[in-house]
C-alpha cells in the first residue's frame, strides 16, 4: 500500500524493550476496586446500585446519562462498599464520584448478559452500535471518547476506511503491541464488526514499523479476513495522532475544525476493536484493560491486564514495586501522558500506561534562553511556529497566540522534547488553550445571558403590550357602555315612557 | 503513598539536546579551518585568536555580573566562545590586540548584552564587532598579509609575532591585497577585471586557502568540510548556505557573461572572501536568522544579493558582513511573513476545503 509523507515529527528513544517481550499477565483481584463515574469524555454515569448491594460480574453499576456518556459495569462480583468521592487519575488529584466495590473472590458472572450477536455482518448496524454503547466501550488509546458515538459517523457520511490505530508511537508503551501479538484474531474480528456498524468499505490497520512481530502476526490474521489490510507506517512520532495517521494512509490533511470522518476515515484503537469483539460476540461489557507498567523506577515492568478500578499502587506492587523514588509518575506515555500526583488512583478505561520515571529518564533541565534554532518550527507536525507562540504567551498576548494557531496544536510534545534550551513549550500552549477555553466559555455565557435578557425584555414587552391592549380594550368597553348608557337611558326612558 | 511532581505538562522525556551541545558542534566544525589558518599565518594569528576569544569571555562575564545575571551556564554554554572565535576569524591575521579588544567590546557588550543577552540580539555579534572596527580603523583592518606558514622561511618568530600583535609597529611593508581588494583597486584605476584577475591566486590556491585574507576565511574547502559536518549533524540546514552561495553564483555568472571586463565571475565570488565562512557559519547564526525554512531561503538570497551588490558597486571590496547585518535587520519581518502552512489550513489560515463534497 502506498503511504504518504507526514510533516515533521521526532524520533524519541522508544525504550519499549523492557516490556515488549513479556506476555500480558492478569492482575490478581485487588482488595477493593474504585470505579469513577466518569472514565470517559462526556456526561458522567449515574449509579443504579446502592451501598451494600451485592453485585455480579458484568452487572451494570452506573448508567449513561446522555448521548455522549458511557455506563460502568462491575469488573467482578462483590459488594458495593461505598459511593463516595475518591482521587481521580488526573494531575489535580481532585476527588470525583466513585463507586467502591469490594470483590468477594467468586468472580461470578451475572445471568443478565445480552445474547451474543451471532452474525454481526448481517445485523442491523444500529444493533451493533447499541451493543457497543451498552458495553461502555470508549477509545482505549487514551482519549476515552465513547466509541458508539464514533460509530455513528457513518450515518451521514460515506466512510471509505475504518483505520485501526496500532501505531503506538509513544515511547515505553507496549500494551497495544502485546494485544496485537496475543489477540490478533479478536482485533481483526472487532474491526470488521465496527466496519459493519460504520458502513465502512474497508479496514486498514496501521502499525509502526518498529513492531515487526505485531505486523507479522496481524498480517497473518488479516489474510483470512476480506477487506482488511495491515500496513507498516514509519516510526515517526506522533504517527499515532488520528489526523497524522490518516494523512499517512490517504494523503489528505483533515481540515481544521473538521473530523477525519469528513474525509471518509474513522480511526479506532486496536484495544477498542478487541473490546467490541467481546461485546458483540460474547455479550460482555468492558471490564478490564491491558496497561503497560514501566519506567526505570519500576522493578519488574510488565503488561498487566487489570480490572478497571484497580489502584495504580496495586499494579506497581504487582510489578515488584519501585526500586527508587521516581521523578515523575505518568498516566499514559511520556510524550503526551499526564503527571499523577500519587499512586493511589484507579486504572480507568483510558489508562494505557503507568510510568514511574527516574530523573535520568525525564532529563529535565532548567530552561535556558531560546537561541531561536528553529528546530521546533521544523519538526512541528502541525506546521506551527512554537517559538513565536510561546514568546507571545509568556507576555500574556493570548490573542496573538490564538491567531498564530495555538488551538491547532495537538500537544504532541515534539517541540518541548527536542528544544535544546529545555523550554516547556507545550506547557505554555496548554496554559493558553485553557485560557482560551475559559474565554470561549465566558463568551458563550455572555451570549446566553444576552439572549436571555433579550427574551425577558421581549416577554415583558409582550406582557406590557398585552396589558396595554387589555387596558385599551377595557377603555373601549368603558367607552362602549358609556355610549350604550346614552342609548340605554333612552331605551329606559322609552321604557319608562 | 508516593508523591510525585505535577507542576509541569509533558513530555516527560527529552532528547539529548542542549545549547552547549549545539555550540560545541559548531566549534568542532570550525576547528579544521582554524587550525589550518593558525599554521598558515603563524604566531600572530594565534595571539590574535587568544586575545579575541579571551576578551569576549571576560566581557561576557563582566556584562553578566553587572546585570546581576548568573555566570553559569552563560559562560560555559559555548555561545560567547563561538562569538569570539568567529570574530577572530573575520579579522586580518596580524590585527593588533587593541583592535581585537574593541571589536570584542562591540560584539559582546553592544550587540549582545545591550539587547538582553543570549537569544535576544537582533544583529550577529561577531559581525557587529568586525564592522565596528572596519569602519573605525580601516588601515589596521585592511592590512592583509600573504601567508607565512609557521616555521617556514620568512615567517615571523615568536618574539617578532608578539611585537606584531601587542606592539605598535607598522606593517605596511608586509601587506598585500586580497583577491577581492586587488580586483576592486585595479578596476578603480581603469584596469578591466579580465586583466586584473590574472594576478590573483589561481582557483586551486583560492579553494585550498593559500592566499591572503582574514584569519579564518581563506580555506574554502576546510570551511566547506565544517559546513558539511554541521549539515550532517543537522545543526544547520541547507537553506541559507545554498540560497546565499547560489544567488552569488547566479548573479556573478550572469553579469560576467554580459560584461567580463566589469564583473568578476560567479565562481570567483564563491571562492573568494568570506563567502563560505559567511554562508555556513555566520549567516546560519540561529539567533539572528529566520526560524522557518521558507524564511531562511529568502534571507539567504538577500545576503547573496547584497554581498554581490556591495562587492561590485560599493566602496568596500568585501560585503558579507554588511550583507549579513542588513538582512539581520529584516529577520523579524521575514519571520512574520514566511511561516509554515498550518496543518489542515490554507496559507491564509482558513480551514482547507473538503474535496469530493463529503
Amino acid at each position: 500500500m502506498k503511504l504518504f509523507p507526514v510533516r515533521g515529527g521526532v524520533h524519541p528513544e522508544y525504550r519499549k524493550e523492557r516490556t515488549s517481550e513479556s506476555p500480558i499477565v492478569a492482575l490478581p483481584m485487588p482488595r477493593l476496586l474504585y470505579l469513577p463515574l466518569q472514565q470517559h469524555i462526556g456526561a458522567p454515569a449515574e449509579p443504579v446500585v446502592a451501598v451494600g448491594d451485592l453485585v455480579k460480574k458484568g452487572q451494570r453499576l452506573a448508567d449513561r446519562t446522555g448521548p455522549v456518556s458511557a455506563p460502568v459495569h462491575a469488573p467482578t462480583s462483590g459488594r458495593i462498599a461505598a459511593i463516595a468521592d475518591f482521587a481521580a487519575p488526573h494531575p489535580s488529584g481532585l476527588p470525583q464520584p466513585t463507586i467502591v466495590l469490594e470483590p468477594d473472590g467468586a468472580d461470578d458472572w451475572t445471568d443478565d448478559l445480552p445474547a451474543p450477536i451471532d452474525d454481526p455482518f448481517n445485523t442491523d448496524p444500529a444493533a451493533i452500535r447499541d451493543r457497543v454503547a451498552w458495553a461502555g466501550i470508549v477509545g482505549m488509546g487514551g482519549a476515552a471518547f465513547p466509541s458508539a458515538v464514533k460509530l455513528q459517523l457513518g450515518n451521514e457520511r460515506t466512510i471509505d476506511i475504518l483505520l485501526i490505530n496500532g501505531a503506538e508511537c509513544e515511547p515505553y508503551l507496549t500494551c497495544d503491541d502485546r494485544v496485537m501479538r496475543e489477540h490478533a484474531a479478536e482485533i481483526i474480528d472487532g474491526a470488521q464488526i465496527m466496519a459493519r456498524a460504520l458502513g465502512a468499505l474497508g479496514v486498514v490497520v496501521g502499525i509502526e514499523e518498529n513492531k515487526p512481530q505485531a505486523l507479522a502476526i496481524m498480517g497473518k490474521a488479516a489474510l483470512g479476513a476480506s477487506g482488511v489490510t495491515v500496513v507498516a507506517v514509519p516510526a515517526q512520532y506522533p504517527m499515532g495522532s488520528e489526523r497524522h495517521l490518516t494523512q499517512a494512509i490517504i494523503g489528505k490533511e483533515t481540515p481544521a475544525r473538521k473530523l477525519t470522518a469528513d474525509l471518509g476515515v474513522v480511526v479506532h484503537n486496536v484495544a477498542t476493536a478487541r473490546a467490541v469483539h467481546h461485546a458483540v460476540r460474547f455479550g460482555r461489557p468492558l471490564l478490564a484493560r491491558v496497561v503497560t507498567v514501566g519506567g526505570g523506577a519500576v522493578k519488574e515492568p510488565k503488561n498487566v491486564e487489570a480490572p478497571l478500578g484497580a489502584l495504580v499502587s496495586d499494579l506497581v506492587s504487582f510489578c515488584g514495586g519501585l526500586s527508587r523514588p521516581p521523578k515523575r509518575v505518568v498516566n499514559g506515555g511520556p510524550m503526551m501522558g499526564a503527571p499523577l500526583p500519587s499512586l493511589d488512583v484507579p486504572v480507568v478505561k483510558g489508562t494505557s500506561g503507568i510510568l514511574a520515571l527516574t530523573a535520568e529518564e525525564t532529563n529535565e533541565q532548567p530552561s535556558q534562553p531560546c537561541i531561536r534554532c528553529g528546530t521546533c518550527v521544523t519538526i512541528c507536525p502541525c506546521g506551527l511556529v512554537p517559538v513565536e507562540m510561546a514568546a507571545f504567551i509568556r507576555k500574556d498576548h493570548i490573542d496573538v497566540a490564538a491567531k498564530l494557531g495555538v488551538r491547532d496544536c495537538v500537544s504532541c510534545g515534539s517541540c518541548s522534547y527536542i528544544c535544546p534550551s529545555h523550554i516547556p513549550l507545550v506547557h505554555y500552549f496548554n496554559y493558553a488553550k485553557g485560557l482560551l477555553n475559559d474565554l470561549d466559555r465566558e463568551a458563550r455565557k455572555r451570549d446566553h445571558i444576552s439572549v436571555q435578557v433579550e427574551t425577558r425584555r421581549a416577554r415583558l414587552e409582550k406582557i406590557a403590550e398585552a396589558k396595554r391592549a387589555a387596558a385599551a380594550a377595557r377603555e373601549a368597553q368603558k367607552a362602549a357602555p358609556a355610549a350604550a348608557p346614552t342609548a340605554a337611558p333612552t331605551a329606559d326612558s322609552e321604557a319608562r315612557a | 503513598m508516593t508523591t510525585a511532581f505535577t507542576d509541569k505538562s509533558g513530555p516527560f522525556t527529552h532528547a539529548p539536546t542542549s545549547v552547549q551541545a549545539t555550540m560545541t558542534a559548531v566549534l568542532v566544525a570550525l576547528a579544521p579551518a582554524t587550525l589550518f589558518d593558525l599554521w598558515l599565518f603563524g604566531w600572530p594569528a594565534l595571539f590574535l585568536f587568544a586575545v579575541t576569544v579571551g576578551s569576549c569571555l571576560i566581557l561576557e562575564a563582566a556584562c553578566l555580573s553587572w546585570a546581576k545575571k548568573p555566570l553559569q551556564p552563560a559562560i560555559t554554554d559555548g555561545s560567547v566562545v563561538l562569538t569570539g572565535w568567529l570574530l577572530a576569524m573575520s579579522l586580518p591575521p596580524w590585527t593588533p590586540w587593541w583592535v581585537a579588544c574593541i571589536a570584542a567590546f562591540f560584539a559582546v557588550c553592544i550587540a549582545k548584552h545591550v539587547f538582553g543577552g543570549l537569544g535576544q540580539n537582533v544583529f550577529n555579534p561577531a559581525m557587529v564587532g568586525r564592522v565596528a572596527v572596519l569602519v573605525s580603523f580601516p588601515v589596521q583592518m585592511t592590512a592583509f598579509v600573504p601567508p607565512h606558514p609557521l616555521f617556514s622561511a620568512g615567517a615571523p618568530g615568536f618574539l617578532d609575532s608578539l611585537r606584531i600583535t601587542f606592539g605598535a609597529g607598522t606593517l605596511d611593508s608586509m601587506t598585500a591585497a586580497t583577491a577581492l581588494g586587488h580586483v576592486k583597486t585595479e578596476l578603480s584605476r581603469g584596469i578591466p577585471v579580465s586583466t586584473s584577475i590574472q594576478q590573483v591566486p589561481d582557483f586551486l590556491d583560492m579553494a585550498l586557502g593559500f592566499h591572503g585574507g582574514s584569519f579564518g576565511e581563506t580555506s574554502a574547502l576546510l570551511i566547506l568540510a565544517g559546513g558539511a559536518y554541521l549539515l550532517w549533524k543537522r545543526i544547520i540546514s541547507w537553506h541559507i548556505p545554498v540560497a546565499m552561495i547560489g544567488t552569488l553564483l547566479v548573479l556573478g555568472t550572469l553579469f560576467h557573461a554580459l560584461s567580463p571586463d566589469r564583473f568578476t565571475s560567479g565562481l570567483f565570488h564563491v571562492v573568494s572572501g568570506a563567502t563560505f565562512l559567511g554562508a555556513f557559519f555566520i549567516a546560519t547564526d540561529y539567533v539572528t536568522s529566520p526560524v522557518s525554512k521558507q524564511g531562511q531561503l529568502v534571507y539567504g538570497v538577500g545576503i547573496g544579493l547584497l554581498t554581490w551588490v556591495i562587492r561590485t558597486f560599493a566602496g568596500y571590496p568585501e560585503g558579507v558582513a554588511f550583507a549579513v547585518l542588513l538582512m539581520n535587520a529584516l529577520t523579524p519581518i521575514i519571520d512574520q511573513h514566511f511561516r509554515p502552512r498550518v496543518f489542515g489550513r490554507t496559507r491564509k489560515g482558513d480551514p482547507l476545503p473538503i474535496k469530493g463534497g463529503k
